[in-house]
């Protein structure tokens, strides 16, 4: 029986996959895109889990609201990407190292 | 019923509705010939909204079945963040006009994000916290990248948009924690499920995950590595934007979620924030001592100041909303001033940020060096100066909710943080002669802006221009 705890599982196992890409990722910043993404899906599949459990539609509304800005944030972080292309000539991570911070 | 919400949030309505369809009419007609134009236009009407708010708004009003809460609180960071947004506005102007920066999309993408932070600063439900803060991060991150053909400034927005959008991740899935556990994610249901010593461990988990997002926002320690460089290269008018009203916002987001929805377990995250305040005080104190660029130097000045304003919050009581309030009112009002200084700094027409530039700066120009020094005072917090009132509310605040620990750390690291202040103050006055002096800026705006904030700082400590009072009725709407 597949019970609340196993979707959670599943959902904080692709959201510590997410940061990890973030963070480990030392090759291209398409990856990065991929990984923020792999964030807000786990996020959904908490709530809607958490909304069937619950029976309680908020959650699945949440998630419409989350699936429309994570279209929003792709968009415009390729947007930058391609800005950031053209002045540098590369999107590899160890490239974008103008400032140290 | 729908009428009587649509008029709660009409003004949020006028502004996003100004916003798109002047983005169509300019896109249809001349573009960019609109630009300054719709940079007098757009602060206006900010300035217009927020004296509308600021003297029309009474009692709390409820919209949308409590997702978007009208209460003094917001009234009052709504019309610090519309006031601040406007002078920014008017500032950059010139600066972005000699430099070919002037896009008409800057005005609109700055009501956007305006719109997004007085959402924020409403918000009386997960969504609604969420939605404002995507709507202003997304319009952030592309301001942030306004100049398209230089290498610093699209690494910035890309810098911006990365660690923005994973702290986004991060406060997302704090909300589905809190949602899971609490059954809603109305604001007036969770603090009925998370009172004292009853908070569940999954609840837990999403506070800290939902404090974690929001101490991005507000770029406390340890989630502000991204500022240095997002404040160094973005173009200065951004940056000086950066510092002002979007770190209002997401204070007063900050202490509206812990308040509205978690007010009743103040112990559980007290120590949590008094944890972001103590680090982000030193880190922002030390870090900034190297730094040979102003608006790197201000990156961590902002984390510095962000930390006395978490004090406030830490002290988790009416009057430490209201000693925030009060911080960040005050904060505000210096960063203004500093940041018309920076833009006016210059040479040859190219925008110019060493500090090292301003060797003997009082030489050529006393007046605004005079009132440099008087902000630069203000900030490192030196009495009798404006800024030395807003220290003293928040340390008073930590100090009699018995946190007289972070009230001493407080003072030693404004002690470390006045250093490097006195530095700028240092090679302004007795710094070495140079020939590359800096050209004379002769913007009236600027010049306005400066000596309006300067003298703000030496009369306001008659009584502070009564904010006090206003702040404590503020408070007392958020904290019962």
């Amino acid at each position: 029986m597949i019970g609340l705890e196993h979707y959670l599982t599943v959902a904080a196992v692709l959201f510590v996959i997410g940061i990890f890409g973030l963070f480990l990722n030392r090759k291209n910043v398409i990856i990065l895109l991929m990984s923020i993404e792999l964030m807000l899906l786990a996020v959904n599949i908490n709530l809607v889990a958490f909304s069937s459990f619950l029976g309680d539609l908020v959650g699945q509304v949440f998630t419409l609201f989350v699936l429309t800005v994570a279209a929003a944030e792709a968009a415009i972080g390729l947007a930058i990407l391609v800005c950031f292309f053209r002045n540098r000539g590369s999107i590899a991570v160890e490239d974008v190292n103008v400032m140290k911070g | 019923m729908l009428g009587s919400d649509l008029t709660v949030i009409l003004p949020e309505i006028i502004l996003a509705v100004y916003a798109m369809l002047a983005l169509i009419g300019a896109v249809y007609t001349i573009k960019d010939g609109a630009a300054s134009m719709l940079v007098w236009i757009t602060s206006a009407l900010f300035l217009a909204v927020a004296v509308w708010i600021g003297l029309n708004g009474a009692g709390t009003n409820v919209a949308f079945n409590g997702m978007f809460v009208d209460d003094g609180f917001a009234r009052f960071s709504k019309v610090v963040i519309l006031v601040s947004a406007a002078a920014v506005l008017l500032m950059s102007e010139g600066y972005m006009a000699r430099r070919g920066l002037l896009k008409f999309e800057y005005p609109l993408l700055i009501a956007l994000a305006v719109v997004g932070m007085m959402m924020m600063v409403s918000a009386g439900d997960l969504m609604a916290l969420y939605m404002g803060v995507e709507l202003q991060s997304l319009s952030l991150y592309v301001v942030a990248a306004l100049r398209r053909d230089s290498l610093k400034s699209t690494e910035a927005g890309l810098k911006y948009f990365v660690l923005g959008a994973l702290s986004s991740g991060l406060l997302l899935y704090g909300a589905s924690l809190v949602y899971g556990y609490s059954g809603t994610t109305l604001f007036s249901g969770i603090i009925q499920t998370a009172s004292e010593g009853q908070v569940s461990l999954g609840l837990l988990f999403g506070l800290v995950f939902l404090i974690s997002g929001l101490a991005f926002k507000v770029s406390a320690v340890p989630f502000h590595m991204w500022t240095p460089d997002v404040y160094e290269g973005s173009p200065t008018p951004v940056t000086a934007f950066f510092a002002t009203a979007p770190k209002v916002a997401a204070m007063a987001l900050f202490a509206r979620v812990l308040h509205d929805a978690f007010g009743d377990a103040v112990r559980d995250w007290s120590q949590v924030i008094a944890l972001l305040s103590v680090l982000s005080m030193f880190l922002g104190a030390i870090a900034a001592i190297g730094q040979r660029d102003i608006k790197r130097l201000m990156a961590f000045s902002s984390i510095a100041h962000m930390g006395y304003a978490l004090m406030g919050l830490a002290a988790g009581t009416a009057f430490g909303v209201q000693a925030m309030l009060i911080y960040m009112a005050i904060y505000v009002t210096m960063n203004v001033g500093t940041f018309a200084f920076i833009l006016s700094m210059s040479r040859d027409g190219q925008p110019v940020s060493n500090i090292g530039s301003l060797n003997m700066y009082s030489k050529r120009e006393p007046g605004k060096a005079l009132a440099m020094l008087v902000l630069l005072f203000s900030l490192a917090g030196v009495p009798p100066l404006v800024g030395f009132f807003g220290k003293l509310y928040v340390l008073r605040a930590a100090y009699e909710a018995g946190l007289a620990w972070l009230a001493i750390a407080g003072v030693i690291a404004s002690v470390i943080g006045a250093f490097y202040y006195l530095r700028i103050v240092f090679y302004m006055y007795f710094g070495e002669e140079r020939d590359d002096a800096l050209d004379k800026g002769r913007s009236p705006i600027l010049y306005g802006m400066l000596m309006a904030s300067a003298i703000i700082m030496v009369a306001g400590v008659v009584n502070l221009f009564g904010i006090e009072s206003v702040a404590a009725a503020a408070a007392a709407t958020l904290v019962e």
